[in-house]
């Protein structure tokens, strides 16, 4: 047996000091499953974080290049699963600038009032995921009762609850049925309420504001440089919104209002998601009003827009017309364009080559997520381990938008 | 009544009950599946409706999640699997105890989906074995119902072997349809 | 609006700027790559350019269609003045371009995905290693010579699932009917290779 007097070092009786290294995700649930985080910390303190994407990378860009313009559809609904609606407007509108052309007003309308219910979905799941991951249940099952609400109305849209692939270029894939504008009348009021009663139980809670209010702050000018755009810019107090910066579709003709924070932490985050919501449904309301009942969704160009069924079945030219298009695929000049809109997370920008033939020769989307996940290593790093999750939930990271 | 089909639960009626064990384990396995949800992607989406009150998960008997793989039995994969995630796929269905099972939710976990490309994990069958595979992209909560209800089933049986589920016709078209073509024959007869 | 930047970007630069078009109402300059830092440091100091708004940068290969091969792409907006406007620069094998990630912050994660996608290097990066694909990935899949359905998988199949599994018949889940730019398929299959 060794004797117990033995010389020791001074400094092996010292605690160790290296700073530890903790791993969150990817498999963490508050992680959403796609990102690991290596966290250096001192005490509980975070000095040192590396952010790791990419466990949902999906190669969304290079199975563009295999097929024609319009099957990029599918994938682009898959990209941010919150709000697929909106993705599907924003491609179909970058195929219609590079063509140079422009849908009827009613379709204008309906894209408008389809994008901004997917908008709410959008904001509805971020909010209620966030809370949810601080450990309020409650509100998170309001929030997904409203989602509800609207999917019915999607449902009965578009056939589909989540993945609509409704879009196509040159207008939408079906009418509106008769009965939409009735039906997010109705929808509307339920979905308010249900925001309402969700939001009363988060924002009397102490323990939520206290772990929101003042964590995670980003100051305005690196929110800029790093390429923030959407309500996390919003909520640092820029007022860049594209639907009012540059509008497209009928976005210049509703009065709605842009909600800025002031200081760039979670609380202002989540206030400004709450706001959107609130203005999202004033230019539902405005959008059905100015909606015609009657007139073309699509735009008349035979070279674009598949035939009606009842004409492929039954003339030679509507065959002829659906085999080319179905085969072929639509006919994009060549050139290059960057066509962006506002999605849910921000600034939705696709980046398209093409070289005149049916199918893309690059498609580059520009996600507003991977653009924010960069921040988030400011914003924790100085912050203790429980803060990641309010943070992180308040960003709103989609997968398949961040890592493609 | 075939070998498969037997009540777990014999002679209640007489106030007392005889069974046998293996049947009486399976019977309490399949009723408090503790789970892991594996969540990655779009699927997410439906499995949030799944838990929330108009689907509602719990009525079957799987709702408490656990996020440590070593206390749960039944392992969601929900969404795609890329090659960079498989092996934490597979670290976490190697560290869950026995029995396990494991549910492919949707098409992308069942077999890559239109994904085929460079990163995609063409179904994680490839890497750890499946029970229930539930088709759709994403699928509707009801046939993911249908899915946890087949998985039940098969762990009464004690089978193993892959399932599928299968794509369900509406009762109401089918009663609609069968009323046109015979209004006058019943759907079903009853011999008691 | 923003033709004025390009008029700006003419005036200051004159040979180092290619070519100018506004496609689309896109304003592009082609940027000599040798200078391609210095002209993006310009466009976000100068007062009347100010463009402080990172917004994306990506590549495109054109291999076999044009000659350099790689085209670097970036586009950036000012948030006072609201222009946009797109910056390319022209590369060959192999890529290689100034960074630049210390003009704006942004850049650090689009230029290490670019890396990543296509395998340009972006000298004075500081952190330049894959983001999105894991580091044992060999080849940059963007680039038009990587096949699609190439993969290179981590962790060993299960022997009994090389091919499909029951309840799935073999084939199933089949592409059919798809045109590609994905030259290297063709090839690929050439040799009998199959990802599987």
């Amino acid at each position: 047996m060794e004797p117990l007097d033995i010389e020791l070092d001074e400094g092996e009786l010292e605690l160790p000091n290296d700073p530890m290294q903790v791993n969150m995700g990817p498999a963490h649930p508050a992680m959403h499953g796609t990102v690991r985080m290596v966290v250096e910390l001192s005490g509980e303190t975070i000095t040192k974080v590396d952010v790791q994407i990419g466990y949902l990378h999906r190669g969304f860009e290079k199975m563009c290049e295999r097929g024609t313009w319009t099957q990029v559809f599918p994938y682009v609904d898959r990209l941010n699963y919150a709000s697929p609606m909106l993705n599907n407007v924003g491609f179909a509108l970058a195929v219609e600038k590079m063509l140079g052309v422009t849908v009827p007003e009613r379709c204008q309308h309906y894209r408008v009032v389809l994008g901004e219910l997917a908008r709410i979905c959008d904001h509805l799941v971020c909010s209620g995921a966030m809370a949810m991951e601080l450990g309020a249940f409650t509100p998170f099952l309001y929030f997904c009762k409203a989602r509800e609400l609207i999917w019915d109305v999607f449902e009965e849209e578009t056939g589909a609850r989540v993945t609509h692939s409704f879009g196509r270029v040159g207008g939408m894939a079906k009418e509106p049925t008769p009965a939409f504008k009735e039906m997010v009348r109705n929808a509307l009021p339920a979905v308010r309420a249900l925001i309402d009663d969700g939001e009363k139980l988060l924002l009397a809670n102490r323990i939520f504001l206290d772990r929101i209010e003042n964590v995670g702050v980003m100051p305005k000018d690196l929110a800029v440089a790093l390429g923030w755009t959407g309500v996390v810019l919003r909520s640092t107090g820029v007022p860049y919104d594209v639907r009012k910066v540059h509008p497209y579709l009928t976005y210049d003709r509703y009065d709605f209002d842009v909600p800025v924070g002031t200081r760039g932490d979670n609380y202002d985050r989540f206030m400004c998601r709450q706001e959107e919501i609130r203005q999202s449904t004033r230019i539902i309301e405005q959008a059905l009003e100015q909606m015609a009942d009657e007139g073309p969704i699509n735009i008349d160009d035979p070279r674009i827009v598949l035939p009606p069924k009842d004409e492929v079945y039954s003339t030679i030219e509507g065959t002829i017309q659906h085999f080319k298009i179905v085969m072929e695929g639509i006919k994009v000049p060549a050139g290059e364009c960057y066509s962006y809109t506002e999605a849910g997370n921000g600034e939705l920008g696709f980046y398209m080559v093409s070289d005149g033939s049916g199918t893309p020769y690059r498609v580059r989307i520009r996600p507003p997520c991977f653009a924010t996940m960069q921040g988030i290593e400011k914003m924790i790093v100085g912050g203790m381990v429980p803060d990641v999750v309010p943070t992180f939930g308040s960003v709103n990271m989609i997968g398949g938008e961040c890592d493609h | 009544m075939s070998q498969t089909q037997r009540y777990v639960f014999e002679g209640s009626q007489q106030g007392f009950a005889t069974t046998r064990l293996e049947d009486l384990l399976n019977w309490a396995k399949k009723y408090s599946l503790f789970q892991y949800p594996f969540v990655t992607a779009c699927c997410a989406m439906e499995f949030m409706a799944l838990a929330s009150p108009r689907f509602d998960m719990a009525r079957f008997g799987a709702e408490a999640p656990r996020f440590s793989p070593r206390q749960s039995d039944l392992l969601w994969v929900v969404g795609t699997i890329s090659q960079r995630q498989a092996p934490i796929l597979k670290t976490v269905y190697d560290q869950m105890a026995d029995p396990k099972y494991v549910l492919a939710f949707g098409t992308c976990a069942s077999c890559g989906g239109f994904y085929d490309n460079y990163t995609t994990l063409a179904g994680i069958d490839k890497v750890v074995p499946v029970d229930v595979y539930v088709p759709g992209c994403p699928p509707r909560p009801e046939s993911v119902i249908d899915g946890l209800l087949l998985l039940q089933d098969k762990i009464q049986r004690g089978d193993r072997t892959p399932g599928i589920v299968k794509p369900r016709t509406d009762p109401h078209q089918v009663a609609k349809a069968l009323a046109e073509h015979s209004p006058l024959v019943p759907l079903r007869t009853s011999k008691s | 609006m923003s033709k004025r930047v390009l008029d700006r970007l003419n005036q200051v630069f004159g040979d180092a700027i290619l070519e100018t078009h506004s496609q689309h109402g896109d304003d592009t300059a082609v940027v000599e790559a040798s200078r391609w830092r210095e002209v993006a440091r310009f466009l976000r100091d100068d007062e009347r350019c100010a463009m402080n708004h990172f917004i994306d940068l990506t590549a495109v290969d054109y291999s076999d269609r044009r000659e350099p091969r790689y085209e670097v792409v970036l586009h950036i907006r000012s948030l006072e003045k609201l222009h946009r406007v797109r910056l390319k620069a022209r590369i060959g094998e192999p890529p290689s371009i100034d960074s630049l990630a210390e003009v704006w912050a942004g850049a650090n994660w689009f230029e290490r995905e670019c890396f990543d996608m296509f395998g340009v290097d972006f000298v004075g990066h500081p952190n330049l290693r894959r983001i999105l694909l894991y580091p044992e990935f060999v080849g940059h899949p963007l680039r038009k010579d990587y096949p699609a359905q190439m993969t290179q998988p981590l962790v060993e199949y299960r022997p009994e699932a090389i091919g499909k599994l029951p309840p799935f018949s073999e084939h199933e889940g089949m592409p059919f009917g798809r045109q590609t730019h994905d030259r290297a398929a063709a090839h690929v299959n050439a040799l009998g290779f199959t990802d599987e």
